[in-house]
C-alpha cells in the first residue's frame, strides 16, 4: 500500500496546491483515506505542506473520507428535485432494506450509504448511483430488485 | 434524396442513464448493415454518420437522437429502434419515436416541441448539435474565430472589455455582478494601475467557477460536457483582456464526464495551438489546468474556490479587497461562472449593443434555467431574461404534473426563496426575483405543488445549508444550527408559539453579520416561506397539523376505499408491508407497520391515499420521537 501511496502522491508536482489532487486520487484508488496516507503525502509534497494541514482537507471536504468504505457505495442524491421526489422514502428503504443509515457501512463490508448534494440529473430524480451506475427514476418497486444485483453473488457484484 | 445524414446521441449525463451509449452503438451497427442501400443514391460511407453529442436538456425523455439535416428528433430511443431509424432515412420518420404535443399531435422539428419552441440558445447554442470531443465540429459552428481575429489582429484588451461592458452581461453563477466592469478592474490591478502601483506588470489568474453546487441545477454540468470548447475559447479570451498566462477551470469532481470532456478538450486546444506556449505563433502563452472540487458547498463562493486552488481549506475571507485586485497568490484574478464565461465568444461575434437587445434593460442576454419538480416537461431550458414564470412553468414545462394545484416555485439555489403563485407573473431576471424575496441564483428552479410542505422544505434547505457552512464566521454556523434545530421542532410537532418570530430575528441577524454571500443568503428560504406561507407553519405550530401531509411525525395516511381503484400500486410501493388488500377486500393501512413515509400516496395515481392529522396529535410531542428512532425499531 505504502508504494501504491507513492506512487499517487508523485503524479503531481511537489507543491501544496496539489494536495487536495493527491487526497482524491488516493480516495479513488482506496475508497478512503488510509491513516499512513498522510506522512508520505506530506513527504512528497515537501516542507510547505504540514500533516495536520492535509489531516483538516480530509475531514473539511465532503469528497473524502478517513474511515473506510463498502465494496459498494450506493449514493443517494438528496438534491432539491430528488428530495421533492421522494428521496426521502428512498433513504428510509435503503435503511430498511440493509440496516444501514446514512455515512454508515454494512458489517459485512458489503455497502456504504451516502447522502450526495445534487448530482444535476435532476430531470431523472430520484437518483441513486450505486459505484458508478446511475439509477434513474428509481421507485420503491424497483429498489429491491436493484439493490439484490450488488448483494455477494449478483450480476454487478464484481 | 442524396443527402448525407447525421444521426446525433444525445449522451449527456441523463441520457447516458438511460442507455444512450447502447443507443449510439446500436445505430453504428445498423448504419454499417444497411450500406448502400441505407439511402438510396448516396455511397454506403456517406450515408449516415452517428455522432454522440452533449445534453439536449429534455433529459426526463431521453436518449434523444436527431436526424440531420431533416431536422428529426426522436425520444425515448431504445437500442432496438437503431434498424427502423436507420432504413427511415430519407423517408418518413418512425412515428413511434416522435414527441406528442399538449394536443396530442405528433410533432418532426425540434421547434415545433413545445419545451423547445420559445427557447432562445445562445449559452447552449452548440449544445447536443456537435461532438464535445472533435473541435472541428466546434470550429465548424463559429468557434475559436473569435479568438483567432482578436489575437492575430491584436484588438486592444480595452476594446475587447468595452464590447462586453456594452453588452450588458452579468455573471451567471448567481451574483449578477457586470462582467465587463470585473475584466476591467483586474486588467487594471494588473497593469500595475491599483493600489500595488509601480508601473510593472502583475501576473494575473482567470478562474472558471464550475463548482455547481446548487441543488437542483446542472447547466453547468450540461455546458462542460457538450461544449467544452465554448467555455475555453471565454475564458482563453478573458485571459487575453486581462493580461493572464495562466487560467483554472475549478470542476466539481462528482462530474465524471465534464471533467473528461474538458481536459480532452484542453488537449485539442492546445494542439492546434489556441492555448498553449504559442498561441497561433504570436508568442503569447496561455495554461489551462484543471482543478477538481473536493465537494464543499461553500467553493463555489469566489473567494473559498480560490483557497480551494491555492490548497487551502475552502474558507471564504472577507471582501473588502475583491479578488480581480487580490485573488490567487494575491495577484489580480477574475473568476466567471461556465455560463458566463460561454456567452462571451458569442457576444464578441455579433457584437454587445446587439446582445444587449436581448433580455431586459438592466439584465441582459438569455438564462439558462433548470426546470426540475413537479412539472410534466422537466429539464433545462433557455430563455431570454424577462419571460414570466407563468411562461416557463405553463407553457416550456406543460405545467404540473397529475394536474395537481401549483404552490411554489423555489429559485436560486439552497439560498433562494419559494415565490407563490400570485407573482407567477413576474419577469424574471436579477433585480426582479431579488425584489420577491428570492435571487436568480445560478438558475435552479424548482417547482412545487400541494403535496410539498413548505416549512419542510425550509427544514431542508438549512439543513443543507448548515452542514455546508464552513464554520468560520459564528452568524453562520451557530444561527443556521439553531434555526435548523426550530424546524425540526416545528416539522415534528414540537413547535412553541414564537418560533416564528425567532426564526425571523435569527435570519436578520444571518443577512446583516455573516461574513460572505452564503451566510447573507441562507435563511432566504426561511424568510420566504415565512413570508408567503405564514399560515402553513402557525398549522404546525398551533394546530400539530401538515397541511400538506408530509411531515411524518404530524401525519396520518388512510385509504379511501370510495376513490381506490384496487390498483395495487400503494401495496408495491410500501417499504414496511404495511398495506393489505386485493381487488376483493378494500385496501388498508395497518398503522402499526405504517412509518408515514407517503410512498402509497406518490404511488396513487387516484388521490385515494389521503392524510389527516396524527391521531397521537401532540401526545407524541416532547416524547423526542426523532424520525430516526422510528425508522430503527
Amino acid at each position: 500500500m505504502e508504494e501504491r501511496i507513492r506512487e499517487i502522491a508523485q503524479r503531481y508536482p511537489a507543491e501544496k496546491r496539489f494536495s487536495l489532487a493527491v487526497l482524491q486520487d488516493v480516495q479513488r484508488e482506496f475508497n478512503y483515506i488510509p491513516p499512513e496516507a498522510l506522512p508520505l503525502i506530506k513527504e512528497h509534497l515537501g516542507p510547505d505542506v504540514r500533516e495536520g494541514q492535509l489531516y483538516a482537507l480530509a475531514t473539511f471536504y465532503k469528497a473524502l473520507s478517513l474511515k473506510p468504505k463498502g465494496k459498494h457505495i450506493i449514493k443517494i442524491c438528496d438534491g432539491t428535485a430528488c428530495h421533492m421526489q421522494g428521496s426521502t422514502r428512498l433513504i428510509t428503504a435503503v435503511q430498511l432494506a440493509l440496516g444501514i443509515g446514512p455515512g454508515e457501512c454494512t458489517p459485512d463490508g458489503q455497502f456504504s450509504l451516502e447522502l450526495v448534494n445534487c448530482v444535476g440529473s435532476c430531470a431523472l430524480a430520484p437518483i441513486m448511483i450505486v459505484d458508478e451506475t446511475y439509477h434513474s427514476k428509481v421507485t420503491m418497486e424497483g429498489l429491491p430488485a436493484i439493490l439484490d444485483t450488488y448483494r455477494p453473488g449478483g450480476e454487478r457484484d464484481v | 434524396m442524396s443527402e448525407t445524414r447525421t444521426l446525433l446521441v444525445c449522451c449527456g449525463t441523463g441520457c447516458l442513464a438511460n442507455h444512450a451509449s447502447e443507443v449510439a452503438d446500436a445505430l453504428e451497427a445498423a448504419v454499417a448493415a444497411a450500406g448502400v442501400d441505407a439511402v438510396v443514391g448516396v455511397e454506403a460511407s456517406d450515408a449516415a454518420t452517428v455522432k454522440r453529442t452533449g445534453c439536449n436538456g429534455f433529459c426526463e425523455n431521453g436518449p434523444i437522437v436527431k436526424v440531420h439535416p431533416d431536422d428529426i428528433s426522436y425520444y425515448k430511443v431504445r437500442p432496438k429502434h437503431a434498424e427502423k431509424i436507420v432504413a427511415s432515412l430519407g423517408g418518413e420518420p418512425v412515428k413511434a419515436l416522435l414527441y406528442r404535443n399538449d394536443e396530442k399531435q405528433l410533432v418532426t422539428r425540434q421547434l415545433d416541441n413545445p419545451f423547445y419552441a420559445s427557447q432562445r440558445k445562445i449559452a447552449l447554442r452548440n449544445i447536443g448539435e456537435i461532438d464535445p470531443l472533435v473541435i472541428e465540429d466546434y470550429q465548424e459552428r463559429g468557434g475559436y474565430v473569435v479568438l483567432e481575429r482578436i489575437i492575430r489582429e491584436a484588438v486592444p484588451p480595452e476594446t475587447v472589455i468595452q464590447e462586453l461592458i456594452d453588452s450588458g452581461l452579468r455573471g451567471r453563477g448567481g451574483a449578477g455582478f457586470p462582467t465587463g466592469i470585473k475584466w476591467k478592474t483586474a486588467a487594471g490591478y494588473a497593469r500595475g494601475g491599483g493600489a500595488d502601483a509601480d508601473g510593472g506588470q502583475l501576473p494575473a489568474f482567470v478562474c472558471c467557477n464550475g463548482d455547481e453546487g446548487d441543488p437542483g441545477a446542472f447547466m453547468d454540468r450540461s455546458i462542460l460536457e457538450g461544449d467544452p470548447h465554448g467555455v475555453i475559447e471565454g475564458l482563453a479570451i478573458c485571459a487575453y483582456a486581462v493580461g493572464a498566462e495562466q487560467g483554472f477551470l475549478y470542476i466539481r469532481d462528482e462530474y465524471g464526464l465534464a471533467l473528461k470532456n474538458v481536459s480532452a478538450a484542453l488537449a485539442s486546444a492546445e494542439e492546434r495551438g489556441f492555448i498553449g506556449d504559442d498561441i497561433l505563433g504570436t508568442g503569447r502563452k496561455l495554461h489551462l489546468e484543471i482543478v477538481r472540487g473536493g465537494g464543499a458547498f461553500v467553493c463555489g463562493e469566489s473567494t473559498a474556490l480560490m483557497q480551494s486552488i491555492e490548497g487551502q481549506l475552502g474558507e471564504p475571507r472577507a471582501k473588502y479587497i475583491r479578488s480581480a485586485q487580490r485573488g490567487l497568490w494575491d495577484y489580480p484574478t477574475v473568476l466567471n461562472n461556465v455560463e458566463t464565461l460561454v456567452n462571451v465568444p458569442y457576444i464578441l461575434a455579433c457584437g454587445g449593443a446587439e446582445y444587449a437587445k436581448l433580455g431586459t434593460a438592466r439584465s441582459s442576454g438569455t438564462k439558462v434555467f433548470s426546470l426540475v419538480g413537479k412539472v410534466n416537461r422537466t429539464g433545462l431550458i433557455e430563455v431570454p431574461m424577462g419571460a414570466t414564470l407563468r411562461h416557463l412553468i405553463f407553457d416550456i414545462g406543460g405545467g404540473i404534473k397529475n394536474d395537481r394545484a401549483f404552490k411554489a416555485v423555489q429559485t436560486g439555489g439552497p439560498s433562494g426563496g419559494c415565490i407563490p403563485e400570485q407573482y407567477l407573473d413576474l419577469e424574471v431576471d436579477f433585480d426582479g426575483l431579488t425584489e420577491k424575496g428570492a435571487m436568480m441564483g445560478s438558475g435552479g428552479m424548482i417547482v412545487m405543488d400541494d403535496h410539498d410542505c413548505m416549512v419542510e422544505v425550509a427544514r431542508y434547505y438549512v439543513g443543507f445549508l448548515a452542514e455546508e457552512s464552513c464554520g468560520k464566521c459564528t452568524p453562520c454556523r451557530e444561527g443556521l444550527r439553531h434555526m435548523q434545530a426550530i424546524l425540526t421542532d416545528i416539522t415534528e410537532g414540537r413547535g412553541q408559539p414564537g418560533d416564528i418570530e425567532l426564526l425571523e430575528r435569527l435570519g436578520h441577524t444571518l443577512q446583516q453579520a455573516s461574513l460572505c454571500e452564503l451566510g447573507k443568503t441562507a435563511p432566504n428560504p426561511v424568510l420566504s416561506t415565512i413570508k408567503y406561507f405564514r399560515d402553513e407553519y402557525e398549522a404546525h405550530i398551533t394546530a400539530g397539523v401538515c397541511p400538506a401531509g408530509v411531515c411524518p411525525e404530524l401525519t396520518d395516511f388512510y385509504i379511501d376505499a370510495e376513490a381506490c381503484t384496487s390498483c395495487n400500486a400503494c401495496k408495491k410501493a410500501c417499504p414496511t408491508g404495511a398495506i393489505e388488500g386485493d381487488k376483493e377486500r378494500a385496501y388498508v393501512i395497518d398503522m402499526a407497520l405504517c412509518i408515514s413515509c407517503g410512498s402509497c400516496r406518490a404511488a396513487c395515481r387516484f388521490d385515494s391515499v389521503c392524510t389527516r392529522g396524527k391521531a397521537r396529535g401532540k401526545a407524541a410531542a416532547g416524547a423526542g420521537t426523532s424520525a430516526e428512532g422510528k425508522v430503527a425499531s
